[in-house]
């Protein structure tokens, strides 16, 4: 007597097809699940059972049960093989329809009483049982929207007794509920609640419009966090395909609230500094995404940038070049995506005195070259806007607030589709000025490359095709100055 | 006697290179052995050149002082001529402020544009500063290290030492491979006085480098400058303690000019910058403005007002440094 389910497992990101295969015989009575199943997978023995004492069904007693998760190369992680296997067992003792489990697939775990739980990753299952040519997979109610988004028909079910009724042809599963309205929560933060600050709404306001990484730098507690984190605010919402990305990474890092349907909100991520590398890049024996795959399509905050190790912000170089991140393990190697906008905060020196005239520094020149050099110069040229914030004085945060998130993102909406054409040459004057900065300015050549590409962001903004002079010199005056190191 | 040799000789003993050591028998020895035509083509295969005090082009400000160098190691392509021309000493704290940043680079500048020479320490802070200024304006400048002739140090400054030895010279009176070591730099300090007319201390601390730089100059009757500080900065202890004792005090490049009796070239005015650029450069009269202190005072928008910052920053009229500008 066997039977057969199909389920997915993710690794990294790639859904692998999983045979659940569920054998009876007479024998000493017990219950063996083989095929590389880790703990978590071994403990569905425990939840099977009584999820289908629960469920008013049969175990089938004096039977040897023996369970094969195939192939059984791929490492099974998780509780997600649970239902499968409660179903598999159930077909084989003939509690279901022969053949009814047919074109189905399954993703879920049991609670002793047999409820479905949602697991992690359903959305990169279900595309792969919609790849693989199945028609509908059941799932946990909560999952069934996200099922959905996959394109394939759900069978959201909330107890394993509603599951088994779906097969004997008992009852129709419910439809999904609808997706709940896209994801907007939870709200961020408005760059209404910003007091003064001209310039570096300006520069924010570039960074969002021509995806640049941006540095703030500043004496501490002037606010380079909290308009860091207004950021995402004024960023379009993300469109179908990336939206559809976004939403499985955070499925499989079980990030995404149940019931939620497209993740349209770019993702907001802010380690904090003690964050190891694993955390970062990702990693674990297995590999997961870290937190630049978990902000690919928004933004990866590092405040206080130079507190991170050093190995961390090395590593940040290959993911901000080529926008994927490679993660090699013992359990296999993995690719993840990785293009995230990168924006940092640090203070001008160690002790924080420096740049704020009401307090005086006390860190040795040795001490401050140490903290300018844990940014080597190769990780600081890849920020295209380095902005050095002044304490503000006490009459402007007396002011009144600033433009909310709304109106900016529309101009930012606006520059983004005119920066989807083919870039326009420099006029010839911006390109004199350009000669004239490089002859002045000590400007790499990849400086001067991120220069035009601001200026041609800044031209966007200002509804321009071509970058102009007055564009390349507001583009010159976000390069990085010497209190940062650049020189 | 043979400088070049005695030279060599202090360095591998780690001693300073006196003329009471040129008298010892081992010296006698090193200097028999020693082959000066090998070391001379190995100095140049580096591109480095020896200039020694009976050399007629050597400095004779700096022959003048009680224990001068045997002779100077030249890096740069510079006429060592450049040496004996008016210079000044520009020197101070290596953990500067944003003013003492500020007013180094821009004095330096002025000097630089009116031709004379800038003589510093290549030191973070105040040297760097002032290097960099005279260098801003197309003048020529001499640094002068406490280590050997071919190291860059402080590290950080390497670029600089080969922007200044581009136009001026780095010079050292130690042989190549000599690593710094704290007491290399009062040596190097007494050059630094001994190579200019006037001593500027830009901003010092108590006990500061800058000042064993002035009392050298002191010693060797040499005007001493000092730029006036905030009396409750610990940076300005140093230079208003100079003043008291009789510095002269100094608020602008003509007071420095003055005091080498050099006549500072008469710059036709320059014509003030127009539109934009030019509110905000008399807005940032006689005060630093950060970027939003200025967007308020002249109404600009912020994206405007950063391409008028631009503009004058690559005129050299305005100079920014820690998120203000400045004149």
């Amino acid at each position: 007597m066997l039977a057969r389910t199909i389920t997915h497992v993710v690794v990294g990101l790639e859904p692998r097809r999983v045979e659940v295969e569920a054998h009876l015989d007479a024998g000493v009575p017990g219950f063996a699940i083989v095929g590389l199943a880790d703990r978590a997978c071994q403990e569905a023995k425990h939840r099977v059972r009584s999820g289908i004492a629960s469920a008013e069904l049969a175990w089938p007693a004096r039977r040897r049960i023996t369970v094969n998760l195939a192939p059984a190369d791929v490492r099974k992680e998780g509780p997600g093989f649970d239902l499968p296997i409660a179903l598999a067992v159930l077909g084989a003792s003939r509690q279901l329809p022969p053949g009814s489990l047919d074109g189905h697939g399954a993703i879920g775990e049991l609670g002793l009483d047999g409820r479905v739980r949602p697991v992690p990753g359903a959305l990169a299952a279900a595309e792969g049982a919609r790849a693989g040519g199945l028609e509908r997979l059941v799932c946990a109610a909560e999952s069934g929207p996200e099922v959905a988004l996959a394109g394939i028909r759900p069978v959201p079910v909330r107890h394993l007794a509603e599951a088994v009724g779906y097969f004997r042809g008992e009852r129709e599963p419910e439809p999904a509920p609808p997706p709940r309205a896209p994801n907007r929560a939870p709200p961020v933060a408005d760059l209404a609640d910003v007091r003064g600050q001209e310039r570096a709404r300006r520069a924010l306001e570039i960074a969002a419009a021509g995806r640049h990484t941006l540095l703030l730098a500043g004496p501490p507690g002037i606010g380079k966090s909290m308009l860091a984190r207004r950021l995402p605010g004024i960023l379009p919402p993300l469109a179908d395909a990336a939206a559809l990305e976004v939403t499985r990474i955070h499925s499989v890092a079980g990030l995404l609230p149940p019931g939620g349907g497209l993740v349209r909100t770019p993702p907001f991520r802010a380690p904090h500094h003690t964050a190891s590398s694993a955390a970062v890049i990702g990693g674990g024996s297995s590999p997961r995404p870290g937190e630049v795959t978990l902000a690919h399509r928004g933004v990866l905050l590092l405040d206080e940038l130079p507190e991170f190790s050093r190995t961390v912000l090395e590593a940040l170089r290959q993911p901000l070049e080529d926008g994927t991140v490679a993660v090699a393990r013992v359990g296999g190697r993995v690719s993840f995506p990785a293009s995230f906008q990168l924006v940092g905060t640090m203070n001008l020196c160690p002790c924080g005195g420096r740049g704020d005239p009401g307090a005086s520094c006390s860190c040795a020149p040795a001490q401050l070259d140490r903290y300018r050099d844990r940014l080597s110069r190769a990780l600081l040229d890849r920020f295209d806007l380095v902005l050095v914030l002044p304490r503000p004085n006490a009459a402007e945060l007396g002011g009144a607030g600033g433009e909310p998130s709304a109106r900016v993102r529309e101009r930012v909406v606006a520059a983004r589709a005119r920066l989807e054409r083919p870039a326009a040459r420099l006029e010839p004057a911006a390109d004199r000025l350009l000669s004239r900065a490089v002859e002045r300015l000590p400007l790499s050549g990849r400086g001067r490359a991120r220069v035009v590409r601001v200026a041609r962001t800044i031209a966007a903004l200002a509804g321009a095709d071509e970058a102009a002079a007055e564009h390349v010199a507001e583009a010159l005056s976000y390069r990085s100055p010497p209190e940062v190191g650049g020189a | 006697m043979n400088g070049l040799a005695l030279a060599a000789f202090a360095a591998e003993r780690g001693r300073h290179a006196t003329d009471r050591e040129a008298r010892t028998a081992a010296f006698v020895a090193f200097a028999r052995a020693f082959d000066e035509g090998a070391y001379r083509r190995s100095l140049a295969a580096q591109g480095l050149r020896w200039l020694a005090r009976a050399d007629p082009g050597f400095p004779a400000r700096l022959a003048a002082i009680h224990d001068p160098p045997p002779g100077l190691f030249l890096r740069g392509d510079a006429d060592p001529e450049l040496l004996a021309r008016p210079a000044v000493a520009v020197v101070g704290a290596r953990s500067c402020s944003d003013y003492g940043a500020h007013v180094a680079r821009t004095i330096a500048r002025e000097l630089g544009a009116a031709g004379v020479v800038v003589v510093s320490g290549l030191a973070r802070g105040v040297d760097g500063w002032a290097h960099r200024g005279a260098l801003d304006a197309g003048g020529r400048t001499v640094a002068v290290l406490g280590c050997g002739i071919d190291l860059d140090y402080p590290r950080v400054h390497a670029e600089l030492a080969s922007r200044v030895a581009a136009t001026g010279l780095v010079v050292s009176e130690y042989p190549p491979g000599v690593a710094p070591a704290p007491w290399r730099f009062p040596a190097r300090n007494r050059i630094v006085a001994g190579l200019a007319d006037a001593t500027l201390v830009v901003e010092a601390r108590e006990r500061s480098g800058a000042l064993i730089t002035a009392d050298l100059a002191l010693e060797e009757g040499r005007e001493v400058l000092a730029v006036p500080g905030e009396i409750t900065s610990a940076l300005s202890r140093g230079t208003n303690a100079l003043l008291r004792l009789g510095a002269v005090p100094v608020t602008c490049a003509e007071d420095v000019l003055a005091a080498l009796g050099v006549e500072p070239v008469e710059r036709p005015p320059e014509p003030p910058p127009a539109g934009a650029a030019g509110a905000v450069f008399a807005a940032l009269d006689g005060a630093a403005l950060s970027a939003d202190e200025l967007v308020r005072v002249t109404g600009l928008a912020p994206g405007e007002l950063a391409a008028a910052l631009t503009e004058l920053e690559l005129a050299g009229l305005v100079a920014a440094a820690g998120g203000r500008y400045r004149r």
